[in-house]
């Protein structure tokens, strides 16, 4: 299933061990979110503080909001923090490959012409090819030339998934990318998304609602607490990899799953 | 499924009938300059108007003058369309700009283009730039304000997008925002077009010796009715493929909303 001529590794270069390095990529320091409207003012994140290493698998756990987004949105320099801030030890400012949580599609484009776009700006010869490659890693081949109205929900964020990582960025921010995918889509994304970050060594933030997930994935999880949204828990997973799909049936698996159900709750 | 044929015998019915509300137009205009016994320099006949038509057609001036107008239209319409969406988009961007200008162009809107059109011939000449500057002023607003709520209504998540990938202004402007206010803005442009016709014909009603709205003048003082009534079917044949023309571009650039 994975296609290791779209990454350019070979096989021998997967699955083992693991590719993070002891480098920080990425710290977030003191940083607190308060939006103002004209009567009342939302405190959305207080006093976060983390650090992220280069390519860091990382997964933010949290209730509604619990300002999950608007974190990823100030990582990616959408927004500015009302105090604290973002500091990105690499390439500035980091390429950025942004996964939105809702699919966030222009309607005008057809799904090859949506995929292209971060390409496009980049005026990348080569991006048709590309974007047909990505076409097939996310099971959209037949839909090439449809428009967003035109697909479901799953197939949508699928589009929105092959854009973000289209354009080989260094940093790939994930907001809850699967929720809108069947079961058997969703763990078939699981494995591809550890194995393009296995192969090309980025440094991911995802947001997910899903523990198992999460457990699948990262290499730390964080989990929010309720608005405004403090970290409640810095959980590093260290599950062997590859992750198979029996590893949920381990009892360190359930352990800690446990550990972050009740820290959510 | 929507079934393509079913598709294609709603629009060929369409179209029938608005040919044969046309087609019966003729015969009741005929029934009516029957019925009523007018002179001919009251309401001619249908077969006076055709034979009108077929001389002035003959004799090159009908062509003349149409050509006349639809050059001042087009010239209008053009300058008015760039110089509305420049201005829209500006005062999109900038509240502070809006807050500045909007006075000024609602006071603009107030005035009607009949009253400062004679102003504009004093100032510009009887020539051609008089009738495309009041052709251009009438066709800016509905532009203007279609610009504005065209730009004003992009997505602020595709927003998000371009700038998380780094795109620059031009991009945005390019990729983003004409792309994504297109609909709104053709929309301003097919209202735009049909005014600017009226736009034109104002202008040489004030003063010309040319043009449809000079030969409009020219078949009123002749008590040549029959010439009235071609050169306003001229004009709205001109309005007719002014807006087919925005019909065209719809269908080029907004098939995706299908
Ligand atoms: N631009 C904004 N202006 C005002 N308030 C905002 C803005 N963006 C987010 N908020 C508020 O900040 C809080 C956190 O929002 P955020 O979208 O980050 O939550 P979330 O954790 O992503 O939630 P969910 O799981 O439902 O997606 C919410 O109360 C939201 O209403
Ligand atoms: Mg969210």
């Amino acid at each position: 299933m994975f296609d290791s001529r779209f990454t350019g590794f070979g096989i021998r270069e997967l699955g083992i061990g693991k590719p993070m390095s002891k480098k920080t990529a990425l710290s977030v320091k003191d940083l607190s979110v308060v939006f103002d409207d004209e009567n009342n003012s939302i405190h959305a994140l207080e006093n976060i503080s983390f650090n992220i290493r280069a390519r860091e698998f990382v997964c933010f756990l949290g209730p509604s909001g619990s300002g999950k987004t608007t974190l990823l949105r100030l990582i990616a320099n959408l927004i500015k923090p009302t105090t604290g801030e973002v500091n990105f030890m690499f390439g500035h400012p980091p390429k950025i490959g942004m996964v939105f949580q809702q699919p966030n599609l222009m309607p005008w484009r057809s799904v090859l012409d949506n995929i292209k776009l971060p390409l496009e700006l980049e005026n990348d010869v080569h991006a048709h090819e590309k974007a047909l490659d990505m076409i097939r890693l996310v099971g959209l081949t037949g839909f090439e030339d449809s428009l967003p109205r035109d697909l479901s929900g799953g197939m949508a964020q699928r589009v929105g998934l092959a854009r973000g990582l289209i354009h080989d960025p260094d940093l790939l921010l994930l907001d809850e990318p699967f929720a809108s995918l069947d079961a058997l889509t969703r763990e078939r994304m699981w494995t591809e998304l550890s194995n393009i970050w296995q192969a090309k060594q980025k440094t991911v933030i995802m947001v997910t609602h899903s523990i198992n997930e999460s457990l699948f994935l990262a290499d730390r999880v964080f989990v929010l607490t309720q608005r405004p949204g403090k970290i409640k828990l810095d959980m590093p997973v260290d599950l062997p990899r590859p992750r198979k799909d029996d590893i949920r049936y381990t009892s360190q698996f359930g352990k800690l799953a446990k550990k972050l159900r009740s820290a959510i709750e | 499924m929507p079934r393509p044929y079913e598709k294609i015998m709603k629009t060929s019915l369409s179209r029938l009938l608005g040919i044969l509300s046309i087609l019966l137009f003729i015969p009741l205009w005929e029934l009516i300059v029957r019925a009523s016994n007018l002179p001919k320099f009251i309401l001619p006949s249908p077969m006076d108007v055709w034979t009108r038509f077929l001389k002035s057609l003959n004799d090159g001036s009908l062509l003349y003058h149409t050509s006349i107008t639809f050059f001042e239209v087009l010239l209008g319409l053009l300058a008015g369309t760039l110089f509305a969406t420049i201005v829209g988009y500006m005062l999109a961007k900038s509240k502070t700009l809006e807050k500045i200008l909007s006075p000024y162009l609602v006071a603009s809107q107030a005035i009607p283009v009949v009253a400062i059109a004679p102003l504009l011939v004093i100032w510009l000449g009887d020539g051609i730039l008089s009738k495309v500057v009041i052709c251009a002023l009438i066709v800016f607003f509905p532009v203007l304000i279609n610009t504005i709520v065209g730009v004003r209504a992009v997505s602020s998540p595709l927003y998000d997008l371009m700038n998380s990938l780094g795109a620059n202004r031009l991009q945005i402007l390019l990729k983003l925002e004409i792309p994504a206010s297109l609909p709104v803005l053709l929309g301003g442009l097919r209202i735009g077009a049909t005014l600017s016709v009226i736009g034109a014909i104002v202008g040489e009603l004030v003063s010309a010796d040319r043009g449809l709205g000079f030969l409009l003048q020219l078949g009123d003082f002749q008590y040549d009715t029959s010439m009235v009534f071609v050169a306003v079917f001229m004009l709205i044949a001109l309005a007719l493929l002014l807006y087919g023309m925005v019909t065209l571009l719809e269908r080029r650039f907004l098939r995706w909303m299908k």
